[in-house]
Formats: structure tokens, sequence, C-alpha cells
């Protein structure tokens, strides 16, 4: 047992170091940052995390990010549930071909897309606006939406749609009223997959959008760029992107190895 | 499951297929559009058939010489990458504890750097490893070696390697978890009466038993690396020179950089076909799987 559980903590602490000293860096002063290197802050500030909260052209990169975040996954979500049934439940002309068509989206390299997106996005007015970011995301999202939701779906027995059918509900109310509150935790599962993979995307974001959209890791990238780094602050910005992810984790950690077992991400 | 014949299902793709086909019918046309075309700026296309594509795969020519050099980067990146995780993860997965709070504490911290944005990784690496003002560089350098990922070259990938284990390795970890809790205790109990060996154990039940999500596993990765783009991007810019510019860096470079629309063109479409046979590959191993694993 014991080397085990030795192997795990070592494993763990590889993990907790670099953000530990992430965190350790956005609490201490950009002097103390560059003279001497310190385990923890001698001086504790949070100089840091003040300027970024009251600093519009930093805090309302949060809200772009947040903003078109939400919009993908309700979004990915709401035209995946549908096209999930039809999956899970008819045989249909091209069902196959369409299936994997799709999934060849959730393979395709942002990169070859960045270009076609600058230009489909400036053509028709979305460029630097959240929709535009959160529509491009929609191109690996909906696609790993519809996978996951399949594969619940597909665990629901059939005769409980030809039961409700014998019962008189119709295919929508059957849907909302009886079919969702029995895969909500694959729901639940696809919106937590869609979050992750819009909130850890760069590339698309920062092409797409340049003032008034702009994702804070953009806002970051920049600050990397200019001269004299202020790296308390960088630091700060870091740990904020990573406290929405942790708090999505916290509540879902039980579905974790539920979503994780379907191997379908 | 025995599935309906019904056309009508179409109705419900729909949404799904017109969104998809937005955002990616029509960019990929716009892109197969420029691989053929030649511009001298103010909008003027001229027809270039398949000139661009003759260059990028000309290993003598320039622009060929660049691919083919980004292409055995990224290649040897994917294959190191993998030998290092799936090994690892596998191991972790292993050592995960059996009950108690210990496993939902594992769980939250192995997820924590899957929902990291790809650039604070980035970020978190540039800081940590940094010999001045990083404890990971800091330490390297007290210890005599010769380290600086933005200068050396062997640095700088071994950096970004490390990083990508740190970044990684929990998601094949989770994984492999889940492919073991789904083994039954009674094959773990027949083992001990038969008594069997720790490695009888591992090579003869939780191997194949985990042998479809280490399929999915080996594959997301590879593909996953293949098209890494924003960490190697924030650590090192694709240097010390082009040292680690992989084939997304490059393209980008090129389209967004140069603005060389046909040579980028081209070479997405052709990095496109690349991973369409991945993807191809992928999905024959992962649908004969997982048909052997219906029937019982």
């Amino acid at each position: 047992m014991k080397p085990r559980s030795a192997v795990m903590a070592l494993y763990l602490l590889f993990i907790v170091v670099p953000v530990y000293w992430l965190v350790n860096m956005s609490l201490k002063t950009n002097t103390e940052i560059t003279t001497t290197l310190t385990l923890w802050p001698r001086t504790l500030t949070f100089d840091n995390y003040v300027k970024i909260f009251t600093d519009q052209s930093w805090y309302s990169g949060y809200i772009h990010s947040i903003t078109y975040v939400i919009i993908n996954t309700v979004l990915s979500v709401a035209v995946a549930l549908p096209a999930a049934y039809a999956f899970s439940r008819y045989r249909f002309l091209g069902d196959k071909h369409l299936f994997f068509w799709l999934l060849t989206n959730r393979m395709a390299p942002p990169a070859v897309f960045a270009l076609p997106f600058f230009n489909l996005y400036s053509a028709i007015g979305l460029f630097d606006t959240p929709w535009a970011v959160a529509l491009a995301h929609c191109l690996f999202n909906v696609p790993l939406a519809v996978w996951i939701l399949e594969g619940f779906m597909s665990g629901v027995p059939r005769e409980i749609d030809e039961a409700a059918a014998l019962d008189g509900y119709s295919l929508p109310r059957f849907f909302v009223r009886i079919f969702l509150p029995l895969i909500a935790s694959g729901v639940g599962v696809a919106a937590f997959f869609c979050f992750m993979f819009s909130w850890v995307e760069l590339l698309l974001a920062r092409t797409l959008t340049t003032v008034n959209a702009k994702p804070i890791a953009a806002t970051m990238t920049r600050t990397v760029s200019a001269a004299g780094m202020d790296w308390g602050l960088l630091a700060a910005a870091g740990v904020l992107t990573i406290v929405p992810g942790a708090l999505v984790i916290w509540f879902v950690r039980n579905y974790i190895a539920k979503g994780f077992a379907l191997g379908r991400v | 499951m025995n599935k309906i014949q019904d056309q009508r299902a179409w109705l419900l793709v729909l949404p799904v297929f017109a969104l998809v086909a937005f955002s990616a019918v029509i960019p990929l046309m716009t892109v197969v559009n420029y691989s053929v075309q030649d511009t001298f700026g103010n909008n003027q296309f001229f027809w270039n058939g398949i000139g661009w594509y003759q260059e990028l795969l000309d290993p003598k020519s320039q622009l060929g010489e660049r691919f083919f050099d980004a292409l055995w980067r990224t290649l040897l990146f994917s294959a190191i990458i993998l030998l290092i995780e799936i090994p690892l993860g596998i191991g972790v997965a292993l050592c995960m504890p059996r009950d108690g709070i210990g496993v939902a504490f594992s769980l939250v911290i192995m997820a924590l750097p899957l929902l990291i944005p790809w650039n604070v990784v980035g970020t978190i690496w540039q800081i940590f490893a940094r010999t001045d003002i990083g404890l990971f560089g800091y330490a390297l350098s007290r210890l005599g070696l010769d380290y600086n990922y933005t200068l050396g070259i062997l640095s700088a990938w071994i950096t970004i390697i490390i990083m990508d284990v740190w970044h990684w390795t929990s998601l094949i970890a989770l994984l492999c978890y889940a492919g073991l809790k789904s083994i039954p205790d009674a094959y773990y109990q027949a083992a001990r009466i038969d008594g069997a060996s720790r490695w009888a154990v591992f090579t003869t039940i939780q191997l194949p038993k985990m042998r479809r999500v280490l399929a999915i596993a080996i594959l997301l990765r590879f593909m996953d690396s293949f098209m890494i783009y924003t960490e190697p991007f924030v650590l090192t810019g694709g240097g010390p020179g082009n040292a680690t510019t992989f084939l997304s860096i490059d393209l980008v470079k090129l389209a967004l950089g140069q603005f060389d629309l046909g040579k980028a063109a081209a070479m997405s479409i052709v990095y496109t076909l690349i991973i369409l046979a991945l993807c191809w590959v992928f999905w024959t191993v992962a649908t004969t799987s997982e048909a052997e694993r219906r029937p019982t």
C-alpha cells in the first residue's frame, strides 16, 4: 500500500507546485519577484488583484470570456440535444456518414480555420463580438456534445419512448417532460466539456476579436509582449483564469469519472 | 438497440447540420479556393492550379523544406509525448486511492490542469521555468545544469515536454481510472484465489479491460499533440530559432503573420488531410472495439 500512496502524492505534488508558484508570485510585489527567490511572499500584497478588478481593460476581458463561453455552451447543448436523440433512436439516410463528418470537425486543427473564420466573420459583420467566438467554438463543441449526449441517450431503453407515445405524449412534450430529466447527468457532462473546451481555447478567440470582445487570455498575451514585464500582474491574471475552472470541477467532481467512463471526450 | 428507420429524423439533425456547415464547410471552401489561386494584393486573384501544392510537397523548395521540418518536428514531439504520458497515466491510475475522501481530492486536483486556459498553462511554465524567478529553472541552474529555455534548443524541448506531461497526463489517468473502475470485484477475487502476482493481475485483467479507453486516450493525445499551438507559442514563440515551431505555429505564422494566403491554404489542406486520415483510424479502432464489447 505504501509505494502506491507515495507515487500518487508525488504526482499530485508535481501538478500542484507550478500552480502554487503562480499563486505565490501573484501575491508578491514586483521588486520581491525580481530581486529574491522566496518560497512564500515576504511582503504580502493584493495590489495585483486590486488592479485587475479596477482596471476596465482587465476585468472586461473576464466578462468577454465568460459571455462567449456561456453563449457557446447553451447553443451547443441546445442544438445537440435533438440531433443526439435522432442519432440514438432513428436510422436515416446518411446517418453514419453525418456522424463521422461531425466528428472530423472535432479533430480538425483550429489553426486551419483561423484565417477563413477571420474573413467569414468580418464579411457578415460579427467580427469582434462574443457571438463570433461562440459560433466559431461550435465547430468542435457541437460534435463533442452530440457524441457525449448520444452515449447517454443510448443508455435509456426505447420502451420508455413507446410507453410515453401510448400515453398520448407528443414528441416535444415527451422530450422535455420525461426524457430530459432521465439524461440530466448527461446534459451536465456535455455542458461541462463544452465549457471546458471553450474556456481554454485561445487561438480562434484571439483571431476573432480586437477590442470589444477580447478574451482575458488574449489580454494576458498582450501584457507578456509589452516592454518591462509586470510578472505579479500576469500571475494574478493567470490565477483568476484558473478559478472558474476549479469551481466547475468542484461542482461536477462526482460526474467526472462517469463522463470519462464513456470515453467520449 | 434496434433503431427505427425514419427519414424525418433529419429534421432533428438539421440545426446541428446547419450550424456546423456554416462554421466548417464555408471556411473550408474558402481555404480550398485560396489554395489554387495566387494574389498580388488589391483583392485580385489569379488561377494557380496545383502550384502551391507542388511547392509545398517538394522538400527541395523553400516552402517544402519548412513544411517538412515542421512536420517531422511535430511527429517527434507527438511520439515523445505518447511514450512518456501513456505509461505514466496508467501508473497514476493504478495508484489512485481506492475509496474515501482521497478519491474526490485526487480527482479534483488531477482535473485542475485540464481546465486551465492553454495560454495560462504556457504562462505558468514560462514563469516556473525561468532561471531568475522560477522555482524549476532556478533549481536546475543551481544544480549546475546549463538550462535556459529561451536560448537552448534542448532546454526548450525539455520544458515543452514537461509542460505537456503536466498538462495532459491527468486526462489519460482519468480515462484509465474510469476503465479500471468498470472491472468487477469478482475478477480480483478469482485472481487472489489463483495466487496471481501483482504483475499477472495487471497484464491479464487490468490491461485488457483498459484496452478500449487506452485506444481512445492514445489517439486523443496523438491528435491533440499533433495540433499543439498555444502552449509552445506562449512559452517559446516557436524558438529558439525554429526549434519548437510546430505545424500549427508555422501555419498561423504563414497565414496571419505574412498573409501568404495561397501557401497557407495549401498547407492547411495537406495538414487537414493528414489529420483526417488519423481520424479515420481512430474511428475504425473505436467502433470495432465497441462492437466487440457490445455482445457481452
